[in-house]
């Protein structure tokens, strides 16, 4: 089995006046994951449901392979999914359910029950063909939904959230299976999701979606470590905003001095974004900054600190916490790193809507 | 008959949806039991007394012994199997037309038209809202309409092969009206139960045509709904009377009502044989539509 290549072209895509999707590309690579990660109303969905044959974009090509599907039927296409909500068929037990595609095939049905069989063995319940869907648990639905996906050897694979409605623990193992599953197998996946943790987790690489476009494609540890916008790194995990001054290719913040990393805004006055594992915090009875709250998360803790009138987040060890107990005065010190930085916030709250919003600064 | 028009089967139907409220309190309780019993015995008198002086008037008429020859006669009598088969037939055309022309257009505003489905709900509610002799006198109007000019055309002959009597078409057109409503409101509850946009999806994306996944998925889940929106169009169209007879057509109920003239031990026979084939079929019916619950 080998996976597509699949190619957004400039999806557009408007419900009733609000533009889903807003001039989308994006290429995904033969045999990869990716992930569309972004708040809720970002496309992600609407771009899958375009893969899938479930929504016609205004605007744009849906290439499969170089070849443009854009305007073939959904029961015409490559690609399983897997749904969100439940979706085995309620009357057909597990086995018919994981031989549906090989029937409207009209696979001859001993050939059928034995690709299910194989199917049901892939995902570890090879002991359930006989019953029926309300009788398994969640976490078994959405398995054999992705069985029921994977039986007619699609070339693409679709994830639609499957994992949101499952608990913590379940969803976990399953998208660790999910992930050996496609690594296994070298199918094209995309994986839709608004969970971070997720996305980052099982994807080759993180396509963040922000008012129906595309704010920055990239690896995990990229995306992380290196965020192409102020959006995405405050999507991706928490930033802090400091207010700091331009000088030079540098920024004065919080008494030290940082590189610059990326865009300029036109102002020296910026907010500077800096992750909460990148404050260290030494107690230090003399310093301005006092320790407010303590959210212990075991093997880290987040720690609230304000500092004149700012509040900053800081992610210390766990056994740090003791020492660093609300109500101790500590000293903030940043990792010398470059950083990234933004229009100061009041700005940048009012271009919220625009793709850069370093354009706006007054 | 009063029990087979529409009203009848669907009193049937309301009570145990009303029964399962929540109850709490032991003290509660058994006056609820009380009362329920008290209501149960209301509704048993108000059905049964009529019932149970129906069957005495046709086994035992004044001066006369005890005698079941009343209801040998039925199948003796002229016009009995014609007009029972007629109306059988009436009422499995009815079905067919009824449900190919709500699933799918239910289906189709479910999925692309959301917006939509106030305005289907209130056009299927109307036909309970227009009474019948309004209907039938608009029915006749139309029928009745032909200029002389038109006699040659399609037209023409059309209106006159939808009258044919062995098999009036019209009456079904008739009927699929009257029974939208209720067709409408089953369908509407057993598509409520399943998540009809992700099983259509999963279908689509597995491979299945629509007339595939309709047959294979959406029927197979709707079995129970489709049963009693069948059931309560075979009981609308086994119990119609007054379009039936003023368009002069002989259905079953006009068949009884013309015999009860000169024979009306036999025509109250019918009716309460009728009725009880009626019960047969609910019956049938609803362990049909436990048996799915169980099952899936």
């Amino acid at each position: 089995m080998n996976g597509a290549k699949v190619e957004l072209r400039g999806l557009r895509r408007n419900f009733s006046g609000t533009a889903a999707l807003d001039g989308l590309d994006l290429t995904i690579e033969s045999g990869e994951l990716i992930a569309l990660l972004g708040p809720s109303g970002c496309g992600k969905t609407t771009a899958l449901r375009c893969v899938a044959g479930f929504e016609q974009p205004d605007e744009g090509t849906v290439l499969v392979d170089g070849k443009d599907i854009t305007r073939v039927p959904a029961n015409k296409r490559d690609a399983g999914m897997v749904f969100q909500s439940y979706s085995l068929f309620p009357n057909l037990n597990i086995r018919d359910n994981v031989a549906f595609g090989l029937r409207v095939r009209k696979v001859p049905a001993a050939k059928r029950h034995a690709r299910a069989q194989e199917l049901l063995e892939l995902i570890g319940l090879p002991h359930i063909g006989g019953r029926f869907p309300h009788q398994l648990s969640g976490g078994q639905q959405q398995r054999v939904a992705l069985a029921r996906a994977l039986a007619l050897e699609p070339r693409v694979l679709l994830l639609d959230e499957p994992l949101s409605a499952l608990d913590a623990k379940v969803r976990v193992s399953l998208r660790e299976e999910i992930r050996r599953l496609q690594l296994s197998l070298g199918i094209t996946t995309i994986f839709v999701t608004h969970d971070q943790e997720e996305a980052l987790s099982m994807a080759d690489r993180v396509a963040v979606l922000r008012a129906g476009r595309l704010e920055q494609v990239a690896d995990p540890a990229t995306l992380y470590d290196r965020p192409a916008t102020p959006f995405v790194a405050e999507f991706v995990g928490t930033m802090n905003r400091v207010p700091g001054r331009i000088d030079g290719n540098q920024v004065a913040v919080l008494g030290q001095t940082l590189p610059v990393d990326g865009d300029l805004p036109g102002t020296p006055d910026v907010d500077v974004l800096i992750r909460p594992e990148a404050v260290r915090l030494t107690p230090d009875a003399e310093a301005e900054g006092m320790v407010l709250v303590s959210s212990f998360r075991g093997s880290t803790a987040q720690l609230r600190v304000q500092l004149g009138d700012i509040e900053v987040l800081a992610d210390v060890p766990g056994h740090d916490s003791v020492r660093l107990a609300p109500g101790t005065r500590v000293r903030i010190e940043l990792v010398e790193r470059p950083v990234l930085v933004s229009a100061s916030s009041g700005a940048t709250a009012a271009s919220a809507k625009t793709p850069v919003p370093e354009h706006d600064v007054v | 008959m009063a029990a087979l028009t529409p009203e009848g089967p669907m009193a049937q139907l309301t009570p145990p949806a009303v029964a399962a409220g929540p109850v709490s309190g032991p003290g509660r309780r058994r006056r609820i039991r009380v009362w329920r019993g008290a209501i149960l015995a209301i509704a048993a008198v108000y059905f049964l007394v009529p019932l149970i002086a129906s069957f005495t008037f046709t086994v035992k008429a004044p001066e006369q012994d005890f005698s079941l020859d009343a209801y040998g006669q039925i199948f003796t009598t002229e016009g009995f199997g014609q007009s029972l088969l007629l109306s059988i037939g009436l009422g499995v055309a009815t079905i067919a037309v009824v449900l190919l022309l709500t699933l799918p257009a239910m289906l189709a505003v479910r999925l692309r038209v959301p917006k939509m489905k106030p305005i289907m709900e209130i056009v299927c509610t109307l036909p309970l809202v227009v009474p019948p002799i309004t209907f039938v006198a608009g029915i006749n109007t139309v029928l009745q309409f032909g200029p002389d000019y038109l006699a040659s055309t399609p037209f023409y002959q059309t209106i006159f092969a939808i009258q044919d009597e062995n098999f009036p078409v019209v009456l079904v057109l008739a009927y699929v009206i009257l029974a939208l409503p209720f067709v409408y409101r089953s369908l509407d509850a057993g598509l409520g139960a399943i998540d009809v946009r992700t099983l259509v999806e999963a279908a689509r994306n597995l491979g299945a045509s629509w007339p595939h996944l309709i047959f294979r998925v959406i029927v197979p889940n709707l079995r129970s709904s489709l049963a009693s929106a069948s059931f309560l169009t075979l009981a609308l169209v086994l119990g119609e009377f007054t379009i039936a007879s003023l368009l002069h057509f002989q259905t079953f109920p006009v068949w009884i009502y013309t015999i009860s003239g000169s024979q009306a031990q036999v025509s109250v026979a019918v009716s309460v044989f009728s009725l009880l084939i009626t019960w047969l079929l609910l019956l049938v019916l609803s362990s049909a539509g436990a048996r799915q619950r169980s099952g899936s």
